[in-house]
């Protein structure tokens, strides 16, 4: 999967590396945007789309409130909202988000620990 | 051509002590024996996985297991659309002469081989390892954002969804395998615990032992014959975060192809198994498949459309929510039902016409889907 090709690579690391940071790829042959890492252009296949960073900035997609969590380390912090939010980007992403979040709503991410890990975490655009 | 010539089915719930293997070999039993065939004439097996006892080579641990030695084998892994991938296979098999008899085969000790969090933790990995699965979602999760998203631009509302809880369940109770034998309100879905919101307990479908098989043959055996009119597949991503727009999702492209493949349309449809692993699913997919305007599936369910004397029965052995789920064997029961409908053998649950039936499975976060028409012949 993904997460095993040429992580040296990496010239922007992001949440998925530890770092506060969303980054997602831009293809300069077709211009297609990709949030899931790759060494090519999923749309065109081309080599090397360029590693970029996201503003944080976007609108929530959907949402889903977890009450029910599967291992004693997310257990502790039910319940948590699962969001998908469209990246101002042009990229869809998952994040977590305050609980009260709805639908179209214009939201910033910021970053918070999750079972020890940092995950993009959006609120309310102020 | 092929015909769907034997069906078993064993009961969902808890089988104490019973292998994924033991579940297998009982519904394959059952299958063989339904089609008046002996365990040497199948030449070929598909089997689907277990996630309690995963092997590198499933099938050829069956046929073993099983003491047969086909020409013909490998497993099939679909999600929840594995067993209609395997019969869409087997079709094709048969019809290119490359086997007779292809046993379809599912089954799984997940309820009492492995811990709930267990199986839960297991299906949560078809999320993205990387940038989904470290957020903790589960698979309630997955069809939770899929039901916000879809109650928000369709005016759906989780009374709406309950509908479909209720309605499996009442079908569950006229048939005595069914993991569940208690009738449930729209108030006692809406008052189940909450699990990812919108979705409740009550709308989520239960983890199950439990073992499905059926047999696909070139040739009619049977006096009532049930023949595969055609199928198709769409696969449009694996994840949901990489899903396309709601109208644009592989249900309805899989039954559009299916639709070219059978020369037949929604209207000539008499009996509906659709998959059914949330409350959103089956209402998703009934509207994608053309059985239900787009947001009006649940007003279908209240007017008694899909009940077993309605215009179209559904799932009338109460589908994964109320007959239950034990994986790849799950929504194998609804053919396997289905079957017994065509043929004239579903006893209480008996409708009137089910001449043509609609099949339609759904693996990963309507992620793959296989639709297929089956068609009765005398």
């Amino acid at each position: 999967m993904s997460g095993e090709q040429a992580l040296q690579d990496w010239t922007l690391p992001d949440w998925t590396r530890g770092e506060a940071a969303i980054v997602y790829q831009c293809c300069a042959a077709c211009g297609g945007v990709q949030y899931f890492r790759r060494s090519f252009c999923a749309a065109c296949g081309a080599p090397d789309p360029a590693d970029r960073r996201a503003s944080g900035e976007g609108t929530v997609y959907a949402t889903s409130l977890v009450c029910r969590a599967a291992t004693p380390e997310t257990r502790a912090h039910v319940p948590y909202n699962i969001i998908l939010v469209d990246t101002a980007e042009g990229f869809r992403m998952m994040a977590h988000g305050d609980n009260d979040l709805a639908i179209g709503d214009k939201v910033t991410a910021r970053f918070e620990l999750f079972t020890g890990r940092l995950v993009p975490y959006f609120a309310k655009a102020k | 051509m092929s015909f769907i010539t034997g069906v078993g089915l064993t009961s969902y719930g808890k089988h104490e002590g019973s292998s994924s293997l033991d579940l297998m070999s009982r519904a394959a039993e059952l299958a063989i024996s339904d089609a008046g065939l002996k365990r040497s004439e199948i030449d070929g097996v598909l089997c689907g996985y277990s996630t309690v006892s995963p092997h590198i080579m499933l099938a050829t641990v069956f046929a073993e297991h099983f003491g047969i030695r086909p020409s013909y084998a490998h497993a099939v892994q679909v999600g929840g659309a594995t067993g209609l991938a395997m019969t869409m296979l087997a079709h094709h098999l048969v019809d290119a002469n490359v086997a007779k008899h292809v046993l379809v085969v599912g089954g799984e000790n997940r309820l009492t081989g492995q811990s709930r969090d267990a199986s839960i933790l297991a299906l949560a990995q078809v999320g993205h390892p990387a940038y989904e699965v470290p957020l903790g979602p589960t698979i309630p999760a997955y069809y939770g954002l899929v039901a916000t998203r879809y109650m928000h631009e369709y005016g759906v509302t989780q009374e709406d969804l309950a509908e479909f809880a209720v309605l499996m369940r009442k079908h569950a109770l006229t048939h005595p395998g069914a993991q569940f034998h208690e009738a449930i309100t729209v108030t006692d879905v809406m008052n189940s615990k909450p699990v990812a919101l919108p979705l409740k307990l009550l709308d989520c479908c239960p983890v199950s032992d439990g073992g499905a098989a059926f047999v696909v043959s070139r040739e009619r055996i049977n006096e009532a014959g049930v023949r595969v009119l055609g199928c198709a597949q769409a696969h449009t991503h694996q994840h949901i975060t990489a899903a396309p727009a709601l109208s644009e999702l592989g249900a309805e492209i899989a039954v559009a192809k299916a639709k070219a493949a059978s020369g037949v349309a929604i209207s000539d449809v008499r009996y509906a198994a659709v998959y059914d692993s949330f409350t959103i699913t089956l209402a998703m997919l009934l509207e994608d498949l053309g059985l239900a305007g787009r947001g009006e599936a649940a007003a279908r369910v209240r007017s008694g459309y899909f009940n077993g004397d309605g215009a179209m029965p559904l799932n009338t052995h109460g589908g994964l929510l109320s007959y239950g789920h034990c994986g790849v064997g799950g929504a194998m029961a609804h053919l396997v039902e289905t079957h017994l409908q065509m043929t004239g053998r579903a006893g209480d649950r008996q409708v009137r016409d089910a001449s043509i039936a609609l099949l339609h499975g759904d693996g990963g976060v309507l992620s793959s889907h296989v639709s297929m028409f089956l068609e009765r012949v005398r």
